[in-house]
């Protein structure tokens, strides 16, 4: 069965593996930033409500929060990213999560876009 | 006017190219009325050695430490300058380039600023540097909003042998950025208690070594109870010379030491400009202040240096920065890196080694007046009387004996307490004229 | 063009010279300052003694000044050429004023001798208030910061010092309306000092709108606005006064960041236009060096309705028995150790005595009207959007729109401008214009370099157009562009012994 990935308007994707949503910043966004060089994780336990800081994404040039696109707790953060933040420039909607969260309310999700949606949404900002 | 290039032939034929009538022209967006029609009640311009004449008057009625025995210290240090620091520092491709934004041809300040990185990471025994800040108090106070940054924690204990300065440069940020700053009495003779005072909700604790006082004392102790209660420790050092000689505070295990570099290739300048030096672990990097200088290639796979993670400065991050600071202190880290490459390791050490074995000898001539039981080059003498009245009087003897501790701590009952420095610029006639007038 | 270092032998070329580090260069024995051992006297270091080596290598003075002087020669300064780098005001750097700074008087005194011996000093500094105070129209003057972000958070703070004045109902004034063209220091500072930062954002002729800004500031809670004047987008804020009246009508005060000055100094007195505080880069206006980034000075000046919460210490007394003013009770507190960044003050009085007040006004015009020149011999092949919106300041607005379809971005105008011989304008600020370049040529050109540089831009534009590769350059620099991600990704901050 295909996985169903979300998106939101700040560029983040969702997705549901394992009753876990793995969260990460779409292939759109890491080609704004470019060479992506640190990835600031949240904490394991840390409790973090929608649209709430969760991480921080660094280029050479800029830095950008990256929000939770859900309510829900971090279990998990994608420790190979502090070796290789390039990862998230090769590999940005899997390999390059950011972050995994238990999440209360599934039901958010349906306020997020889906696939054909975010590509919509991107290309009128082009 | 000499610095003026375009001539008046110049201005007509650009007036013609841009469509004005005239230079006041140009300024037609500023409202009518505030647009000066006269010069302002100045002087007139003047001559380069007119200037100088009427400059050299104004030195004129200062004294210069070089003119008889000096051993005023406090954070300010009279050491003698190589002659080919000042000249190295004034070449124009040095005095008069930007902060290196185009690295390409700002190799040289970026190579300097590596090594002056390097350089103070081993005089401090830490593992990362920064490219240097205003002077050691603003840089002592961005090393506690980082320590609050990295414990999110909001209450600095601060020994009260801290430099007044110092502490009131960081208090004032405290008052305006909403945290906790508890600063205790001044203890001339050391033995503070301050493992004590660490809580639940202590971000650092900020010592000073050698202290305001002179003292020097092992803090790897309170490291380690700071560490315990999950805070950090910042070492304040306002002599680096000392650094020649002591244990450096990265062995204490010290998390932050926030230096004045002046003492160093600088002159004392009336206060200004100095130098702050910043020094802190590698998994606090991310969270320094100021500037940071990085190794790197270029196109073609030549070693090159850039200026780095940047994402933590206000030109980027804005109203998010780690700080809001825009500058460095270049041309007196470059006096310093210069001055201590000259050094090396014999010269920094012998040159440490003659300010203790003159600060010892003085403090032998001066007996039991000495308050101070440990120190570098500068210690506390307690006198009969007021310290600043002996210091006023021997100013007019031509001795300028130091500097009363009533100066920085006015009204705390210490009036009859004088900071005595000396450095290698004092002689052996010199210690004899200050012990012979304090006796 | 490239790959000429493999030419010669040594791989170096000429007068450029491969320098390695001075740890690479270590030679034990060797020594660049003679300082005799110490007698072995008492030991009084409290067994603090340091047990190993430092560490840092060993060079005899020869060896130290080639290395630095063949670092130098890797720099370019204003002494090198042009260098207009927009909003930082990189002028000729008198060398009088370096003389002058070195007198023993001003450089060999310490700032905590009794003050009956540096009275000198002390009527110094007061001289120096005396002119910034007169070219400002403003009463108070803080000479204390150590450089321009610094004298903000100076007067931001002074600003907040007076709303707690005002007790409680000033409580909730907590808003700073910053235009998007701002410095970064600019929201940086109001953000570090616990204020709400507002953006504003530019009309289309890059500068404020007044009807907006009243709106805003009428929403309230408002404590101040920070705004450059003239504004970054090189133009003048045609309704100042409307923007002062708007937010001191709203309780707030009007923070002008100064950095621009030299476009208006001896002809506008900010204190005229309803200012409350300005910092003053004394390295900018007035000329004291930039040396690679610093030291900078950054004096406050205050209307009366600040001047009150200046920062300690001050000047008091009359000539001959000036006294520094430790403490006093509406002071909002101390900014740096020690009385301000003396060796600047000497420079630029140096400076302003030189030019004095005919000079200065002459400055502020000759750095506007080449701002205009360049401007309107440019506008044809660069893009320029606010050309139009009113005469130019001291700096002139391009940006890459004109270059679009030729693929050369502004970054690569500004790495070929290199190989040229010039040293690239302000690029990608303001952040409001893309591809913004921003060029202040300031006073201390001749109409002859001026026009050098015409020709090359003109030319630059023209080889964009042609397919030229500029997008490598620059190639005939000391180093090709730098590999910023790998600095980040993996930072090497310090050499480490046996790499």
């Amino acid at each position: 069965m295909a996985v169903r990935t979300y998106y939101t308007r700040e560029h983040e994707w969702v997705r549901i593996e394992d009753g876990v949503a793995v969260c990460g910043i779409t292939d759109y966004a890491q080609t704004q930033l470019g060479d992506v060089v640190y990835v600031e994780l949240p904490e394991v336990g840390a409790e973090i409500a929608r649209d709430g800081e969760a991480a921080v994404v660094e280029s050479t040039k800029a830095a950008s929060d990256v929000y939770a696109p859900v309510t829900g707790t971090i279990v998990a953060v994608n420790d190979r990213l502090e070796e290789s933040p390039d990862l998230v420039n090769e590999s940005a909607e899997d390999q390059g999560w950011f972050f995994r969260m238990e999440i209360g309310d599934e039901g958010e999700l349906d306020e997020l876009m889906d696939e054909e949606g975010y590509q919509a949404f991107v290309e009128e900002l082009d | 006017m000499r610095y003026l290039p375009i001539t008046g032939a110049d201005r007509g034929e650009m007036l013609r190219a841009v469509g004005a009538s005239s230079v006041e022209a140009l300024f037609s967006d500023v409202p009518e009325d505030a647009l000066l029609a006269e010069p302002v009640d100045l002087p007139l311009h003047a001559g380069e050695f007119e200037v100088e004449r009427r400059l050299s008057r104004l030195a004129a009625r200062n004294r210069a430490a070089g003119a008889g025995p000096f051993f005023c210290g406090a954070g300010s240090y009279r050491h003698h300058i190589p002659a080919s620091v000042d000249y190295l520092i004034q070449r124009g491709e040095f005095l008069t380039s930007y902060t290196p934004y185009q690295p390409e041809i700002a190799q040289g300040t970026l190579q300097y600023l590596f090594e002056f990185q390097t350089q103070v990471c081993l005089l401090t025994g830490m593992e990362v540097a920064n490219a240097s800040m205003y002077d050691g108090a603003t840089a002592a106070a961005e090393a506690v909003m980082m320590a609050n940054r990295v414990t999110r924690r909001s209450k600095a204990v601060v020994s009260g042998n801290l430099h007044p300065h110092y502490r009131d440069t960081a208090a004032t940020l405290a008052r305006f950025q909403g945290f906790a700053l508890e600063a205790g009495p001044p203890a001339p003779a050391g033995g503070e208690d301050l493992a004590s005072r660490i809580d639940a909700d202590t971000s650092c604790v900020v010592v000073q070594y050698p202290d305001l006082f002179g003292n020097v004392r092992d803090f790897s102790e309170l490291a380690e109870a700071a560490h315990a209660k999950g805070a950090l420790l910042v070492v304040v050092v306002t002599e680096v010379v000392a650094l020649g000689a002591l244990k450096p505070p990265g062995e204490m295990g010290a998390d932050i030491v926030a230096a004045e570099g002046q003492s160093i290739g600088n002159a004392m300048s009336f206060g200004g400009p100095h130098l702050g030096l910043f020094a802190a672990r590698t998994r606090h990097m991310r969270q320094m202040p100021g500037r940071l200088c990085g190794e790197t290639v270029d196109a073609e796979g030549r070693r090159g240096y850039v200026l780095t993670l940047a994402t933590r400065e206000q030109h980027i991050r804005r109203e998010r920065a780690t700080s809001n600071i825009c500058t460095n202190s270049g041309l007196c880290a470059l006096a310093f890196t210069i001055h201590l490459t000259l050094l090396g390791e014999t010269g920094l050490k012998r040159l440490a080694a003659l300010n203790h074995a003159g600060a010892v000898s003085l403090a032998d001539r001066l007996g039991e007046r000495v308050v101070t039981p440990a120190f570098f080059n500068e210690f506390t003498v307690r006198l009969d009387g007021g310290a600043a009245e002996a210091v006023e009087r021997l100013a007019g003897e031509g001795i300028l004996a130091g500097v009363p501790v009533s100066r920085l701590h006015p009204g705390a009952g210490l009036d009859d307490l004088l900071l005595v420095a000396v450095t290698e610029t004092a002689d052996a006639e010199d210690l004899d004229a200050l012990a012979e007038a304090l006796k | 063009m490239t790959g000429n270092s493999h030419d010669t032998v040594s791989g170096d070329l000429g007068l450029s010279i491969e320098e390695p580090l001075i740890f690479e260069q270590d030679s034990p024995g060797a020594v660049g300052v003679d300082w005799p051992e110490a007698d072995a006297g008492a030991d009084r270091l409290g067994g603090l003694a340091r047990s190993g080596p430092v560490g840092l290598p060993s060079l005899a003075e020869p060896t130290v000044v080639r290395h630095y002087t063949r670092l130098s020669q890797k720099n370019y300064g204003i002494d090198t050429g042009l260098f207009p780098l927009g909003s930082c005001t990189m002028k000729h750097n008198p060398r009088l004023n370096e003389r002058m700074a070195r007198l023993p008087g001003f450089a060999d005194i310490h700032p905590l001798q009794p003050e009956s011996t540096v009275q000198g000093a002390l009527a110094l500094c007061r001289e120096v208030q005396r002119w910034l105070s007169v070219l400002t129209g403003m009463p108070g003057v803080a000479l204390t910061p150590g450089a321009g972000a610094h004298g903000e958070l100076c007067g931001m703070m002074a600003i907040r010092a007076a709303l707690d004045a005002g007790g409680a109902a000033n409580a909730d004034r907590r808003r700073v309306l910053v235009p998007d063209s701002a410095h970064g220091t600019n929201p940086a500072t109001a953000a570090a000092l616990g204020f709400e930062v507002v953006s504003i954002p530019e009309d289309e002729r890059g500068r404020v709108d007044p009807g907006r800004f009243e709106a805003l500031a009428g929403e309230g809670g408002v404590a101040a606005v920070m705004l450059t004047n003239p504004n970054t987008c090189g133009v003048f804020e045609n309704d100042i006064r409307r923007i002062a009246d708007a937010v001191h009508a709203a309780g707030g005060y009007f923070y002008c960041d100064g950095a621009n000055f030299n476009a208006i100094v001896g002809r506008v007195r900010p204190g005229d236009l309803g200012v409350d505080a300005m910092h003053i880069n004394l390295h900018k206006t007035f000329s004291t060096p930039h040396g690679g980034g610093g030291p900078g000075s950054g004096p406050v000046v205050f209307s009366d309705a600040l001047a009150p919460y200046a920062p300690v210490p001050r000047i008091v007394g009359e000539d001959g028995a000036l006294r520094l003013e430790e403490a006093n009770g509406e002071a909002f507190g101390r900014m740096k150790a020690f009385h301000g960044q003396m060796g600047m003050f000497v420079r630029a009085l140096a400076y302003m005595m030189s030019h004095g007040a005919d000079g200065l006004r002459q400055v502020s015009g000759d750095a506007v009207l080449n701002a205009n020149y360049l401007l309107r011999r440019l506008e044809d092949v660069y893009s320029a959007p606010f050309a139009h919106a009113g005469p130019a300041m001291h700096e002139a607005l391009f940006d890459d729109r004109a270059l679009r379809d030729t693929g050369v971005s502004t970054l690569d105008i500004a790495k070929a401008m290199i190989d040229e011989g010039l040293h690239p304008m302000t690029v990608y600020f303001p952040l409001v214009v893309h591809g913004a370049m921003l060029v202040e040529p300031t006073e201390t050109e001749t109409r002859a370099s001026l026009d050098r540089f015409i020709a090359i831009m003109r030319g630059l534009a023209e080889r964009a157009k042609n397919g030229a590769p500029l997008t490598e350059a620059p190639f005939h620099a000391p180093r090709r562009r730098l590999d910023e991600t790998q600095a980040a990704r993996k930072p090497v901050l310090r050499w480490q012994a046996g790499e």
